[in-house]
């Protein structure tokens, strides 16, 4: 048994020679020969010129060497399509095999073959294999199912594969289940909206049940395909961890963190008074703390996985802090994470331990490390007061030490403890000065800057110490320049009789001298400040501070929950969201935990239960489905592009170019426009400001309530001005915990306002309130901060108007007007969405030239053309005229046929596009009829019943008014 | 899933490469090389991402074993897929080396094409793999070995075959400890547990039952006054179990049982921290005189009965790195000072309970202007003691096979104690 010899043959000429051997009458030297193509294949040699010649040894007895010929061909078929070919007769041969190794190895080496015309030969024997008799062979079909759906989704699709694999979970033996559940889940990734895992009590039953009998691997699957599953109600919830916590036990780390999953997600159902809620808690400990005595390797994944069920659940560990003490032979990796793990545990009960540790691994080699255990020690002081005192003589100590790096992490976090308990530690300050000239980062010296400025007054030879900064200003970070500005500021309103000097020279040197405009901004600022009003500069500079908090680096609310629902998997290692480094569609879906439903399945609220149940809620005011996007933009991160949802089936004949519209066809369109509209330059403005996509979406139920609005009776909408919609309740406080927001949109002297009303049905105080949108059609975006200055006392309401602007990112939106919305607060995140009215967007400057008009009119096609008719309206043209124009659809030409008024009308988006409609009013008919032509192919996808809709809207709130 | 497997040596030379998602392509292999075993720092993380492509990694003395993928996989499940691929390949050649990897680099890609389909590990039971997959090449097999092959592989009870049959049927069990302590410099216990490993020998006919019995608190608490008989129970922290073990049993009953895989098996795994019977204690002195000399003095005592011997014991104290000659006197065994290793080694052979021991040490120093301090390592020690440091005690294994005539009682048994070192610390 030497094979490496095959590894070292590199001579020239060794194709020709490995081609002879290949085609020998000796078996034994065919095999050799194969084993050296693979050696070299191995090693990345290129030996795909040998391809008829391995296949050629493929009709054979031997399995050895059949195996080898099979991974040859896995690697190679691809590039040698053609005469991969010559090997599918073999391959469908032996899924006939009598031996069931053998028809599996068939089936898996073919499903590895990414060629076309082999996939299609794999159809036949594929399918006899999902049923054949020998479980061997159906569990490795189960999982060639997957491998076709990765080539050819569509054959797997319409070969019925699928519903195949779905039988295949009801099959008798737990491997081919698992297996089966394993393709399925990964095929259902990649088809997010499917209903392809139809997981039901029934189904999950048969799961529960093959988990107690397959394979280690097996039970990671089903695991991983449970979490992914929402129990009806808590009594479900709570018999499904039943049956799942005996798998804590297990001895494969992977097993007990996919349950430790599991669980984690159901309990969130489990109402906290039961008596099993408490036992689960307590049951979670042990395989927790157990995962620390796997291998280093694991041990990371387990700590990491930890770090965000002590952010979730703090309780689960609070008695383990021991465990997480650091070895001395630990990896850097675990060491690091089990120091992070140990902060978050860290409390009053704990701390003397915790900081007798922590002041050992500040001595350890490892500079990271250090630097970690001395902010380790500084965190403690700011999170457990009564260890505040206890932790500063230590960093004191440290900073004996005199080791570079200690020292100045030292300071660093001495500063937040200076910030957390004014004028208690300043005794330390003089220890902190001697230190001053052996700082060299940034952090470090800004934060010792800080501190001296500061405490001004109380350091005699503060001037001295700051002048000493000042004279290599100019080499400075940012970070120090903006802190030593401010220091001298604050040395200078506190000892105004000395300072003066200095205090110029900063301010000359940070206002003149420097090319940052951050620092100049600061520096003329306090100039101002200082030259007209030194009362109010003092009470600028020299306020009170706002509390730090006690925590640090938590990871936001909803990431967090995301992640929760991604225990074991990589996404928990990385603590990001899959999207964020697995491209393509895969794992793009967001996951969320359930909501509690409180005691039994008689809810209060059929909501809530709904919600839990990831569906869309038909409710008007909805809570965003797929929130994905939106969190991603909230949270900044490298977010693939979102997939668009499903296309929406079309019934008008209006839609026509699709929605490739921006890549090809806009210079096109905007030359054409520009030649028909005969060089408007607000119209060529608009479009190079926001060329936006607008395909076209049907069914809007933008207008739904129309109805409704005739039986409302008059005076609410203002004569002359644009229509606004009564508010409606868009979040309401259930889902929101305690938070209502109601409003709706509005025009006024062209800016599109967003009326909000925010009520406060919680108990509790809510501050911090901040808004953001997702991305949209017509790329509306807040243009200013959410003005809630004053925190919103329970029971409070507050009114609130947020200017919007339409430079925003655009996203097609179905329907085209629906904007999804998300609130921040002091409590949490809340998603919903809200649907604006069109005429909104509708620009003042929309009125065309008459001439323009008419070769306008005359240049679109006919195809774009929409009619429709307002049923009811007892306007005369004027009137209605009138009415419209206070929504800025503007009346460009008006005549009189056989007693019919036409008029004809120009309307203007908020993105360039434009709108022409004629509008017949015959005197004594209530009815109008209304012809609507966008003025270009781009226009024209805009929807026709999205307007007439919009008109309609228009025309009826005018006649409301006048009756 | 895994998109692939690469195996490398100490060089990054590939030396398996089996890739199973279209995703990854051959720049895979290249860049974990680049970025990973040739990468200047240490490594910081077992978990790679380059370029939007995450590497898990293992090394096996200087073989590098790295799992490949572009997808949110789970990452628990890769890395113990790692390890398990560790066992069977030294299950199957022995010593996971460069040598041994090239000489069965055909076995391996045979394996990696058995254990790991499409990515998704498959059944990797030694015992079953190796009734299909040998070095031998394939006996031609009639129908129903061969599926009783398939059967078994993907059976309820995939890590035993049927038809085994033993003359003498006999069962080893070993109870292997290992002790971890942190002490402080004052004689604090900081933190000790105890990991335990019941391992399990077996050379048992038929498809048998057994039941395994120990001195577990809550059985023993359960079972209540008929117990009474002087047995200490212990409180176990935690335990994890081999798959053969019906954890829903356990889970209900608490009570232990399986059918045991043919040979040897890690039948359990458990943890405790509670009433650690702690063998050795250690007392260390060091003291600083001046710049260039340390004093330091050690005492070691034993802490159990007289009659029992504890072996292989090592005690290793740090010296600092400025160490330039060191003087030894120790009553018992043998001490010397290893350079290479910046430590003293003090070897004991035998050592039985209730005694003790003392070695001091003169370290002279080099004056450096190093303004670090020495950052104290704390002192290390290994042994190897004949009982259970958690005081865990096998009640009983009982075994049954109702198909085959042997009663429990044809069962020739074997139990034995090791508790052995495993991070037993002391600062100093």
């Amino acid at each position: 048994m030497t094979d490496s010899k095959y590894f070292t043959t590199t001579k020239k000429g060794e194709i020709f020679e490995l081609k002879a051997e290949l085609n020998s009458d000796k078996k034994e030297k065919k095999k050799e020969a194969v084993k050296k193509v693979i050696a070299s294949m191995t090693v990345g040699k290129d030996v795909s010129a040998l391809f008829p010649d391995v296949v050629n040894c493929m009709q054979t007895d031997n399995l050895e060497l059949k195996k080898l010929v099979y991974l040859y061909l896995m690697n190679y078929a691809k590039s040698q399509p053609d005469m991969a070919i010559m090997a599918v007769n073999t391959f469908v041969k032996d899924c006939e095999d009598p031996n069931p190794l053998i028809r599996a190895l068939a089936v898996r080496t073919m499903g590895c073959i990414r060629v076309d015309k082999i996939t299609e030969y794999l159809c036949e024997p594929l399918r006899k294999c999902l049923k054949d008799e020998d479980p061997y062979v159906r569990k490795t079909a189960a999982v060639c199912v997957a491998k076709l759906h990765d080539i050819n989704a569509q054959l797997v699709e319409d070969q019925g594969f699928l519903d195949t694999l779905k039988d295949l979970i009801s099959d008798s033996n737990p491997m081919v289940v698992a297996n089966a559940v394993a393709a399925l889940s990964e095929i259902a990734e990649s088809h997010p909206n499917s209903n392809l895992l139809d997981l039901n009590p029934q189904s999950i039953n048969k799961l529960l049940t093959a988990l107690n009998e397959c394979t280690e691997w097996g039970q990671i699957f089903i695991l991983d395909c449970l979490a992914n599953y929402t129990p009806r109600d808590d009594r479900e919830s709570q018999s499904i961890c039943e049956r799942v916590t005996p798998r804590l036990s297990h001895a494969n780390s992977a097993v007990v963190l996919s349950a430790v999953k599991v669980l984690m997600k159901f309990m969130e159902m489990l109402p906290k008074d039961l008596d099993y809620y408490g036992t689960l808690l307590k049951k979670l400990a042990p395989p927790l703390v157990t995962l620390l005595s796997a291998e280093p390797e694991l041990q990371y994944v387990a700590l990491r996985n930890i770090n965000l069920i002590v952010q979730k659940r703090p309780e689960i560990l609070k008695h383990e802090m021991k465990v997480f003490f650091v070895k001395y032979n630990d990896p850097i990796y675990v060491k690091l994470e089990k120091l992070d793990i140990m902060i978050r545990l860290a409390s009053q009960a704990n701390i003397a331990q915790v900081l007798a540790e922590l002041k050992e691994y500040a001595t350890e080699v490892d500079v990271d490390f250090v630097r970690k255990a001395v902010r380790a020690i500084g965190r403690c002081a700011i999170k457990v007061e009564q260890s505040a005192e206890r932790c500063v003589s230590t960093l004191l100590d440290l900073i004996q030490t005199k080791v570079n790096y200690v020292v100045q992490e030292a300071i660093v976090v001495i500063k937040d403890i200076f910030r957390k308990y004014p004028n208690k530690y300043e005794s330390v300050i003089a220890t902190l000065c001697e230190n001053l000239d052996s700082l060299d980062e940034p952090e470090a010296r800004a934060a010792m800057i800080w501190i001296v400025g500061e405490y001004a007054e109380r350091i005699d030879n503060a001037d001295e110490l700051l002048e000493s900064f000042l004279e290599g200003f100019h080499d400075e970070s940012t970070q120090v320049q903006l802190q030593l500005l401010t220091a001298i500021v604050k040395l200078f309103l506190k000892k105004p009789t000395e300072t003066q000097e200095l205090v110029q020279q900063v301010l000359s040197l940070a206002t003149q001298d420097s090319d940052n405009p951050d620092l100049r901004d600061r520096g003329y600022i306090y100039w101002r400040l200082l030259s007209t009003d030194p009362v109010a500069a003092k009470e600028v500079v020299l306020a009170e501070k706002p509390l730090i908090s006690e925590e640090t680096d938590l990871i936001e609310p909803t990431l967090l929950e995301e992640l929760i629902c991604h225990i074991g998997t990589l996404a928990s290692v990385y603590h990001k969201p899959p999207s964020a480094f697995v491209e393509g569609s895969r794992g793009v879906m967001h996951k969320r935990l359930p909501a509690r439903t409180g005691s039994g399945e008689g809810t209060e609220c059929p909501d809530v239960g709904n919600a839990a149940g990831g569906s869309a809620p038909e409710a008007a005011p909805s809570i965003i489905p797929s929130q994905g996007d939106l969190l991603g933009d909230l949270l900044n991160l490298d977010l693939a592009p979102p997939t668009t949802t499903g296309p929406t089936p079309s019934t008008s004949g209006m839609q026509m170019g699709g929605m490739d519209l921006l890549g090809g066809g806009l210079e096109s369109l905007v030359g054409t426009l520009g030649g028909d509209i005969g060089g408007s330059p607000a119209m060529g403005a608009g479009f190079g400001a926001a060329p936006a996509v607008m395909p076209a979406s049907l069914n809007a139920p933008v207008g739904g309530g129309l109805g409704d609005l005739f039986d409302l009776g008059g005076g609410v909408g203002m004569p002359m001005g644009a229509y606004i919609p009564p508010k409606t309740v868009w979040l309401p406080a259930m889902k929101a915990k305690g938070l209502e927001i109601s409003g709706t949109f509005a025009r006024r002297a062209g800016v599109i306002q967003m009326e909000l009303v925010l009520t406060n049905k919680a108990m509790s105080v809510m501050t911090d309130f901040a808004i953001q949108f997702n991305r949209n059609s017509f790329g509306l975006a807040p243009a200013g901060p959410l003005q809630v200055l004053t925190p919103l006392g329970p029971n409070q309401t507050i009114e609130v108007s947020l200017p919007l602007s339409t430079v925003g990112p655009v996203m097609k939106m179905d329907p085209l007007n629906n904007l999804q919305v998300a609130v921040k607060n002091n409590i949490d995140v809340f998603y919903f969405s809200c649907q604006y009215p069109i005429s909104m967007l509708f620009v003042e400057d929309g009125k065309m030239e008459r001439q323009v008009f008419l070769a306008t009119w005359k240049d679109i096609p006919n195809d774009n053309e929409s009619q429709f008719q307002i049923q009811d309206c007892h306007l005369n043209s004027e009137a209605a005229s009138n009415k419209l124009q206070g929504s800025n659809i503007f009346t460009i030409a008006k005549r009189t046929v056989e007693g019919q008024d036409m008029l004809y009308m120009s309307i203007k988006l908020s993105n360039g596009i434009w709108v022409l409609a004629e509008l017949k009013v015959q005197a004594g008919n209530p009815n109008y009829t209304v012809i609507e032509l966008p003025a270009s192919e781009i226009a024209a996808q805009i929807n026709a019943s999205e307007f007439k809709q919009q008109t309609d809207l228009n025309i009826n709130c005018s006649e409301e008014t006048v009756n | 899933m895994i998109g692939g497997l690469f195996i490398y040596n100490h060089k990054g030379e590939v030396l398996i490469s089996r890739v199973y998602r279209d995703d990854i392509g051959r720049n895979a292999v290249d860049a974990f090389r680049v970025n990973v075993i040739h990468a200047r720092q240490q490594v910081r993380s077992p978990v790679t991402n380059i370029a939007r492509t995450s590497f898990f990694h293992v090394k096996r003395s200087n073989i590098w074993l790295a799992a490949v993928t572009k997808q949110n996989v789970n990452a628990a499940m890769v890395f113990e897929f790692l390890y398990k691929m560790c066992d069977v390949m030294t299950a199957y050649f022995g010593k996971i080396s460069e040598e041994n990897i090239k000489n069965n680099f055909v076995l391996i890609y045979e394996l990696l094409d058995e254990i790991l389909d499409f990515g998704y590990p498959q059944n990797s039971e030694t015992g079953a793999l190796k009734t299909f997959i040998t070095q031998t090449g394939i006996k031609s097999q009639s129908k129903e070995e061969q599926s009783q092959i398939t059967s078994q592989v993907t059976g309820q009870i995939g890590w035993r075959r049927e038809g085994i049959k033993y003359r003498r049927n006999e069962l080893f069990l070993d109870v292997l400890e290992s002790v971890n302590l942190l002490m402080s410099p004052q004689g604090q216990v900081l933190s000790a547990h105890v990991s335990g490993r019941v391992v399990m020998k077996s050379y048992l006919s038929g498809m048998p039952e057994c039941k395994f019995g120990m001195n577990d608190k809550i059985v023993i608490d359960k079972q209540g006054k008929g117990g009474g008989n002087g047995c200490q129970s212990i409180a176990i922290d935690d335990c994890t179990f081999h798959q053969c073990v019906r954890l829903s049993k356990f889970d209900a009953e608490r009570s232990i049982s399986f059918i045991p895989p043919d040979g040897e098996c890690e039948l359990m795994r458990y943890r405790t921290t509670k009433d650690i019977i702690l063998p050795f204690r250690v007392i260390p002195l060091v003291r600083e005189v001046g710049r260039t000399k340390l004093e330091v003095k050690v005492v070691i005592k034993s802490n159990f009965k007289p009659s029992l011997l504890a072996q292989k014991i090592e005690v290793r104290i740090p010296t600092p790195l400025n160490t330039s000659g060191v003087q030894v006197i120790c009553m018992k065994g043998k001490a010397k000072y290893k350079a290479s290793e910046n430590a003293i080694v003090w070897k004991i052979k035998r050592m039985a309970g209730m005694k003790e021991s003392q070695i001091s040490a003169e370290i002279e120093l080099l004056p450096t202007n190093d303004k670090k301090k020495w950052a104290r390592p704390p002192i290390s020690m290994n042994f190897e003691v004949p009982f259970a440091p958690s005081g865990l005690k096998v009640r009983y294994l009982k075994v049954f096979e109702p198909k085959l005539n042997y009663s429990d009682h044809d069962v020739i048994k074997w139990v034995r104690y090791i508790g052995r070192s495993g991070i037993y610390e002391t600062r100093c």
